[in-house]
């Protein structure tokens, strides 16, 4: 029996010639000093490759129930969510995954960037890397579309504002990419294709070039503080230090594979304990009461179109990203040699804590979204009782137009309601009765002008109150600065 | 002529039936590619090369719009596809101004197209993803949008009111009303 399954073997080893060829890429030498606990470090990209192919399994196992009809994809998610056995956890795990998959690909670019690892003769490894870095969001993007709530429905929309934007050909692209006038069925069947076809494709495309260059010209040895990087003699030495290297299979791998099922294990537990991420709100153009939002890691984007000036708005939106991904692109161009220890590039540390410090800023911003109205508050969020008791009718009259004017949507009391315009808790310290009535009137700084929607009765009531607003103890604002000025 | 020698065809041989050979195998090649490419190509510019113009809807009886008073509207989209599902509806603001004059303005925010909330208790439109504000007649309040609201073409016919709509837009390919320059 043994001797017939070895012939066997034999018989397709004598037709493949593994043993020549994939048994010793496997076996390819890694240099010896990644035996330290350095090695830890170079998990990150098998890892994320890992997930790669868990998206492929989970995709395939959602393709085969997912609807990809804009008259039916909702639905279709819904009933792999409830009907479908363990359809849930499946569109769980292809969702954490995926989250999983950006972290990892933002990780282990950061990981090659510090240790200088993209560096001669690695360089197109690092662009072909950077392809892939954009796959992966791509993927993700498209991704999201797929999941076809009103998240997906309206970023479509914010998609072809700025698609829409692009001088001259805008309305074109628009319609190439929303395939017709608006968003509709051929929307969605050609962003399933983008995600399923054509992304994945050119994805395993790249993946092979950068597991090619990677075998070819091998792991980077950890980088040591002034062992430069000297084009003319770096392959003499690293061919050197390969002689007493480890062979990747098993030995170097072992590192890989526990980094990778530790990560299986937390996506599995996530999934499990998080469950899958929506479909949210419907669809539905006609339901206006969704505050759309892009998934996690696109919300610095997001900040960034908020706070911009609307001056440099579609220069930020159109040419920024082009710059950005030219410089990560172009990158080992222009530092292809010297020095690789992150303790001898300030200038890269830098970068690396600047990029993680204003995206981590962004972000917070994105989530907070001070600049957003908050559209249920002057419904839902009451008036602090302090500043309503003992007052007189006129005064209560003017809290209950601030209420009803849907002033809270953008004025917080106490803290409470809307960031976009300043909290009004203190703002008769700050404001005089005339400078009040002007704003409320007038608006400016960013603030509608209400004449046209307070009749003058009205105007006096908020007034009335609004000059109620300060601590006890406190003077009103006075007009005097402009007699100082006057001295 | 050699066909053995396997030299490659020279300057001399161009013309004899060796280089016409070539020539056209070439030829023929360049011509299935771009006869093949012709159409495919026509296939992924489609939805540019057969435009949909927006088209007349009924919003309904002019009864429904009470004077001076903005309210949201659901249609059917005109330019919607078999397989649009609950994607094939659209909305719009009408605001009757008095008699026949109204304004409808595109629920799409002008700065990046996310959904603005009409609040009659203050007369404003706001958005909620950047914080962009419209007055009631769509002109720019407040925030990063870039210009008004989007309006539509609209006309009273039989004492229904006609909107003119379809695509999604976008601020070089805004509403019908900016496009006949009625409204703008």
């Amino acid at each position: 029996m043994k001797q017939a399954i070895g012939k066997l073997l034999w018989w397709f080893e004598e037709r493949l010639e593994l043993r020549t060829s994939l048994w010793t890429v496997m076996r390819h030498p890694i240099p010896r000093d990644l035996r330290t606990q350095v090695g830890w470090l170079y998990v990150f990209g098998s890892t994320a490759m890992t997930l790669l192919v868990l998206q492929i399994v989970t995709g395939i196992g959602l393709g085969m129930v997912y609807v990809p009809s804009a008259g039916e994809a909702y639905e279709s998610l819904e009933h792999i969510n409830y009907n479908v056995e363990l359809g849930w956890m499946l569109r769980a795990i292809h969702n954490w995954s995926a989250n999983g998959m950006v972290v990892l690909v933002v990780v282990h670019m950061t990981q090659v960037f510090l240790m200088g690892a993209y560096k001669y003769p690695r360089e197109l490894t690092w662009m072909i890397g950077v392809v892939l870095f954009l796959l992966t969001l791509g993927m993700a993007f498209t991704g999201q579309v797929l999941r076809w709530d009103a998240d997906s429905y309206w970023g479509l929309g914010v998609g072809v504002a700025m698609v829409g934007r692009i001088p001259y050909i805008g309305p074109e692209l628009v319609e190439l990419m929303l395939g017709g006038p608006t968003v509709g069925a051929d929307t969605l069947s050609r962003f399933f294709a983008l995600h399923v076809f054509v992304m994945p494709g050119l994805l395993f495309a790249s993946l092979t070039v950068h597991l090619y260059l990677v075998v070819r010209k091998g792991i980077s040895e950890p980088p040591k503080p002034d062992d430069l990087v000297d084009p003319e003699t770096y392959v003499e030495k690293y061919e050197e230090k390969l002689k007493t290297g480890d062979p990747f299979f098993p030995d170097v791998f072992l590192r890989d594979a526990a980094f990778i099922g530790l990560t299986l294990l937390v996506i599995v537990g996530m999934s499990a304990i998080l469950g899958p991420d929506g479909p949210g709100a419907p669809p539905d153009p006609t339901l206006l009461a969704v505050e759309p939002l892009p998934d996690w890691y696109f919300l610095p984007a997001f900040a960034v179109l908020a706070l911009s000036p609307p001056s440099l708005e579609t220069g930020i939106i159109l040419i920024a990203p082009v710059i950005i991904v030219a410089i990560m692109f172009l990158f080992p161009v222009f530092a292809g040699k010297g020095q690789r220890s992150p303790r001898r590039r300030p200038v890269a540390v830098l970068i690396v804590i600047g990029c993680f410090l204003s995206y981590c800023v962004l972000w917070q911003l994105g989530v907070q979204e001070p600049w957003s109205p908050h559209m249920t508050a002057w419904s839902g969020v009451p008036v602090p009782t302090h500043m309503i008791k003992g007052r007189s009718p006129k005064e209560l009259q003017g809290a209950a137009i601030l209420q009803e004017k849907t002033c809270r949507n953008c004025h917080a009391l106490d803290g409470q309601g809307g960031q976009r315009g300043p909290d009004l808790t203190v703002v008769a310290t700050r404001l005089t009765r005339d400078q009040l009535i002007r704003q409320v009137v007038q608006g400016g700084g960013n603030m509608p002008a209400y004449g046209k929607e307070l009749n003058r009765f009205e105007v006096e009531a908020l007034v009335s109150f609004l000059e109620t607003l300060k601590p006890e103890g406190y003077a009103s604002a006075e007009a005097s600065v402009v007699t100082d000025r006057a001295d | 002529m050699n066909s053995q020698s396997g030299e490659p065809p020279t300057m001399e041989t161009a013309t004899t039936r060796r280089g016409f050979m070539e020539w056209f195998s070439w030829a023929l090649l360049g011509l299935g590619s771009v006869a093949m490419a012709i159409p495919i190509l026509g296939f992924f510019l489609g939805p540019i090369l057969k435009p949909r113009a927006d088209e007349w809807v009924d919003f309904g009886p002019l009864t429904d719009f009470p004077q001076n008073s903005t309210r949201l509207v659901d249609v059917l989209n005109p330019l919607r596809g078999a397989n649009d599902g609950m994607t094939g509806k659209v909305a719009a603001y009408v605001r009757r101004i008095e008699g026949e004059t109204f304004q409808i303005f595109s629920t799409h925010c002008t700065h990046l197209g996310c959904p603005v909330s009409w609040f009659k208790e203050s007369g404003l439109y706001m958005c909620p993803c950047h914080g962009g504000v419209y007055y009631e007649d769509g002109g720019h309040a407040s925030g990063p949008p870039p210009r008004g609201l989007y309006e539509f073409e609209h006309r009273v016919e039989k004492d229904r009111l006609m909107v003119k709509l379809g695509h999604l837009p976008t601020l070089q390919d805004p509403g019908s009303a900016h496009v006949s320059g009625k409204n703008s």
